[in-house]
């Protein structure tokens, strides 16, 4: 036991908030350990470690995932966006602005989980109804809100970005 | 006007600036980044990971413990055991409170509950921690378990600890036992009251055991050094707490350790007192002063922190022909967990809180079993007895064919009315909450369709004031840092900074709060008890009036005059009678003319808390194939006192609703007969989620607690109370089954169902 | 003088009396009297010079800071209650 050989660490290259990144981990670490301990990306939290509360929610080559349900070596080649690559260099998302505005945040553990589920929803369809939104934001646990006041984000976001939408298909 | 007194007062609305609007909260930018720095995120350089040894066993002797081939194993630094716990000999009932303290940080000769913390361990990483942990050897010998309360109270039962006498304030019963304590309230002629009755009815309640479920989990970091001081990056909801805990299990001064609190993914009451945090110290000094980091996995949050008692309730209620109360009895019997300490003091007082009873008697029973110690959640002990109360009034007012708010209108309790505690109430706002929920659109709605119903319960709290202190410091530009003791768990630090921005007559973007460690800012308790805008607010109004009169100093110093030849009005200093004028930010640019910067602090005990009336009105459908209850409508009306932020005052109602839901619903530990808990996980222990509660509506009544400079009653708790006893009552209007256990899943729903129909 | 209401418990020990008149400036120095005429009273409430700790003092509706050393007026209404926090 006390020679207990450890599995090698293996070379992981992918894209994350736009950069390229490229990092040694074990075999066993997961998308959320290396996230958080090797790079230094808090943004992502640790809730129950079993996919059940969405904190840890990040896009994956644009689909929504638990990242502590997936491997580190999985997302070689793979472009990951977490809270931390959101926000355009100056300011901040329609979704972060109105979570604010809307006062969606209460201790702020699960926003950014339920940020970048909300823009996984947002990127399949801009229009979504409450109970579409709903729906998609059930995988993201929150004790403080009951919810509410961050449909209601969701939905101003939603709107506030079809808008910008708007004005620029009318620019020539 | 009205003969009835409470309406005879009048209070002028004053016209406040800063008060009652709803501004973006300071730390929101920070939280919708990811920059927010949570308890787990605190990275310090050559950080080792902390695991914890759990007891497999619900009741059981530590025979022994062998951790050789754990400290062996390369990478790892450090193990501990409670032999490495310091003894505590201080006698007394105090004396025992520690040392349950230290047991439950590490069991020492018997392990009382599935989960116990046994062993821990520091290695260079998280994995290899886990490792050790497998490694090391322990031998138990199983114990018979008492499980919940009844079985803990017969005379076979296994006992739990074997020093304990059953305290009656003051009086210690002779046996060995493991009921706790037993605590009463009583008043009138209750045998008379019955007597009275045209109506009596009595029924008997269980409740499940719930857990707070916040959903970050328990998190540490420390650093020993080898001089003694010892530093702690938590996540709590009291630093001064976790401080005076960490001394008391390691039996260490109190100087000796700086708390310094992260920002805190939830409490509710659940992160009061400290796990992790003496482990990890403990853990560092051990291996030589590194830094030692611990974060529970879900799996533990649920099996080893305070959940709040499970329950056994009996309430009998007396009426005569109009529906006026004669009498009310109720027994609370709650479960403590492994240690004394179940919120009977929160349940017994709320019971029967919202009415006036003339002849009452409420006995509590605090008795420990074989599950995780009992911890605070939100308005502690209440949610489950009001649920047994309020569901006896609503059968009391179904069978008399009264208007259940009329009922409440009846009996309800007004200002000088005494509370079951015999204490008179300040003026409330209880019959102004009853009013706007008679006057709601929602009381007079069609339900819309088959097996729905509609149900009302309501809520007293008692809110809690106590002992705070912060420290302003006034900046050359004009703004003010703002330094609290108070954690902020859901937006305080906004709620506090309106406060003093209104004091100082200056805009709120001026102030800057900030959290402070337990070395920053002299002693304030934990963010609990709907405490932190009332008791810190206080301070915050104190400190913000101290301020003007420095300042006032300090222009009489620019104007050659005495301080009391200056006025302040409106964030403006001014030379009596003179046009000298000075705005707060002109002043604070000329302070280095005066001599000195400036600052100055405030410590207090607020005793004033102004107590909380809440109004629930829910609609449910019950599928009759399935049990199943789905919340159709749902509004919140509550004195809130002033509003300090009205948005943070409906992001806690809405939060306190949706918390209820999932007591009435969702939630309860499930053990085996053996004691091991079957459904420690959150696929298992189900939270409600976004698709399981409805839209919220809240309703804020704002009667001002006389008792505080700005109006303020405490908000955060009260709203958790009515929802089990309001659905409760909707389910009963709807299928014509009433309820007596929690949580009302889909399968006792549909039993409850299926029995009245055999 | 101030009036002490009796916690349901220690009732056996006044004769079931509820509340009891008892002179005394401080609630240190009321309890002292009221010892004197209802013996044990003091042993159920005090433990070494203090109060139980998990007993707090309401003085005229609000919970004393300063517990035994809290000053009564000659109209004050003191009552025991369980100390409380939240969650």
């Amino acid at each position: 036991m006390n020679s207990k050989p450890y599995a090698k660490k293996v070379q992981v290259q992918a894209q994350i908030n736009g950069e390229p990144v490229e990092f040694l981990c074990e075999p066993r670490q997961t998308l959320l350990e290396v996230l958080r301990e090797s790079l230094g990306l808090t943004g992502a939290k640790e809730g129950c470690s079993n996919g059940n509360c969405g904190a840890c929610s990040v896009l994956l080559d644009g689909v929504l995932v638990n990242a502590c349900l997936v491997l580190a070596v999985e997302i070689q080649d793979k472009r990951v966006l977490t809270i931390e690559g959101l926000a355009p260099r100056e300011g901040l998302h329609p979704l972060q602005e109105e979570f604010l505005r809307q006062g969606a945040v209460q201790c702020g553990f699960c926003t950014p989980g339920m940020i970048l589920s909300a823009k996984a929803l947002l990127d399949h369809n801009p229009h979504p109804g409450e109970s579409e939104i709903r729906r998609w934001l059930a995988g993201n646990l929150c004790r403080c809100t009951g919810y509410e006041k961050i449909v209601r984000a969701v939905q101003a976001a939603a709107e506030r970005l079809s808008q910008q939408e708007a004005a620029v298909e009318v620019k020539p | 006007m009205s003969a009835d007194p409470q309406d005879s007062v009048q209070e002028a609305a004053p016209a406040y600036r800063v008060i009652g609007t709803r501004p973006i909260r300071q730390d929101g930018l920070d939280k919708v980044t990811g920059r927010a720095v949570f308890g787990a995120d605190v990275r310090l350089p050559e950080t080792l990971y902390g695991a914890v040894l759990r007891s497999p066993h619900a009741h059981a002797r530590l025979l022994s413990i062998d951790t050789r081939q754990a400290e062996a194993l390369p990478g790892v630094k450090a193990v501990v055991t409670a032999a490495d716990l310091p003894a505590i000999t201080l006698e007394g009932d105090w004396g025992d409170n520690l040392r349950y303290q230290s047991q439950n940080t590490l069991a020492a000769d018997k392990v009382l509950y599935y989960g116990h913390a046994v062993a821990a361990v520091a290695a260079v990483s998280p994995h290899i921690a886990s490792e050790a942990l497998r490694s090391i050897q322990v031998v138990y010998d199983p114990l018979p378990a008492a499980l919940d309360v009844r079985q803990a109270m017969r005379e076979d039962a296994p006992i739990l600890l074997d020093t304990l006498r059953t305290d009656s304030l003051g009086q210690r019963g002779n046996q060995p036992t493991n009921v706790a304590s037993h605590a009463r309230f009583e008043r009138g002629d209750l045998e008379q009251g019955f007597a009275q009755a045209a109506l009596v009815v009595e029924r008997e309640f269980e409740t499940a055991t719930v857990h707070p479920g916040y959903i970050e989990p328990q998190n540490a970091s420390a650093i020993y050094q080898s001089n003694g001081q010892v530093t702690i990056w938590c996540s709590t909801q009291a630093a001064f707490g976790i401080r005076d805990d960490v001394a008391n299990v390691l039996q260490i001064p109190v100087g000796q350790i700086c708390v310094i609190p992260t920002e805190i993914g939830g409490g509710f009451g659940g992160k009061n007192s400290a796990y992790l945090e003496p482990l990890a110290a403990l853990l560092s000094k051990k291996s030589g002063g590194r830094p030692v980091k611990m974060a529970m996995n879900y799996s533990e949050v649920l099996a080893a922190t305070g959940p709040t008692s499970a329950s056994y309730i009996h309430v009998k209620v007396g009426v005569d022909r109009d529906g006026l109360i004669t009498a009310a009895q109720a027994t609370l019997v709650y479960a403590a967990g492994a240690y004394p300490g179940s919120p009977l003091w929160g349940g017994m007082p709320a019971i029967f809180g919202a009415y006036r009873v003339d002849n009452l008697r409420v006995d509590g029973y605090d008795v420990v079993v074989n599950r995780p110690r009992s911890g605070s959640l939100r308005a502690p002990g209440a949610a489950n007895a009001v649920f047994a109360s309020e569901t006896v009034m609503d059968e009391i007012c179904e069978k008399l064919g009264m208007d259940v708010l009329e009922f409440r209108r009846l009996n309800g309790v007004r200002q000088g009315d005494r509370r079951s505690d015999g204490v008179p109430l300040p003026r409330i706002g209880f019959h102004e909450a009853l009013q706007a929920a008679r006057q709601h659109p929602h009381y007079t709605a069609p339900l819309g369709g088959p097996h729905r119903g509609r149900g009302v319960a309501c809520a007293y709290w008692g809110n809690h004031g106590g002992k705070s202190s912060a420290t302003a410091s006034v900046h050359a530009d004009g703004s003010v840092s703002l330094l609290e003791g108070s954690v902020d768990v859901s937006g305080t630090r906004t709620s506090l900074a309106m406060q003093l921005a209104e004091t100082l007559g200056i805009p709120l973007e001026a102030i800057h709060p900030r959290v402070a460690d337990t070395n920053a800012v002299a002693y304030t308790e934990g963010s609990y008890g709907s405490r932190t805008t009332f008791a810190t607010g206080w301070v915050v109004y104190e400190l913000g009036q101290k301020l003007i009169a420095l300042l006032s100093e300090r222009a009489a110093i620019l104007w050659e005059t005495s301080p009391d030849q200056v006025q302040f009005a409106e964030g403006v200093f001014s030379h009596k009678g003179g046009e000298k004028r000075l705005a707060f930010k002109e002043l604070a640019a000329r302070l280095d003319e005066t001599g000195s910067p400036l600052m100055a602090s405030v410590s207090l005990a607020a005793g004033g808390a102004g107590p909380a009336f809440a109004v629930h009105l829910v609609d449910v459908e019950v599928d009759p194939e399935t049990g199943k209850v789905q919340i159709l409508r749902y509004t919140a009306v509550q004195d809130a006192g002033q509003a300090i932020h009205p948005g943070l005052v409906e992001g806690q109602i809405q939060g306190g609703v949706a918390q209820g839901i999932g007591w009435a619903l969702h939630e309860g530990y499930v053990y085996d007969e053996a004691g091991r808990l079957l459904n420690a996980n959150l696929l298992d222990y189900r939270l409600p989620t976004c698709l399981d509660v409805p839209a919220i509506e809240p309703v804020i009544v704002e009667m001002p607690n006389p008792r505080h400079p700005y109006g303020v009653r405490g908000v955060g708790e009260i709203p958790i109370i009515p929802p089990p006893a309001a659905i409760a009552n909707a389910i009963a209007r709807a299928v014509g089954v009433r309820l007596t256990q929690l949580p009302m899943s889909p399968g006792r729903v549909l039993a409850a169902r299926l029995a009245r129909d055999a | 003088m101030p009036v002490i209401w009796i916690p349901a418990l220690l009732r056996d020990l006044t004769g079931g009396a509820e509340q009891v008149r008892t002179p005394g400036g401080t609630l240190r120095q009321a309890l002292d009297a009221l010892e004197a005429r209802h013996p044990g009273l003091h042993a159920r409430l005090i433990t070494g010079d203090q109060l139980r700790p998990d007993v707090a003092v309401v003085v005229d509706g609000l919970v004393s800071p300063l517990r035994v050393r809290q000053p009564l007026n000659e109209d004050s209404e003191v009552h025991f209650i369980s100390a409380s926090s939240g969650g």
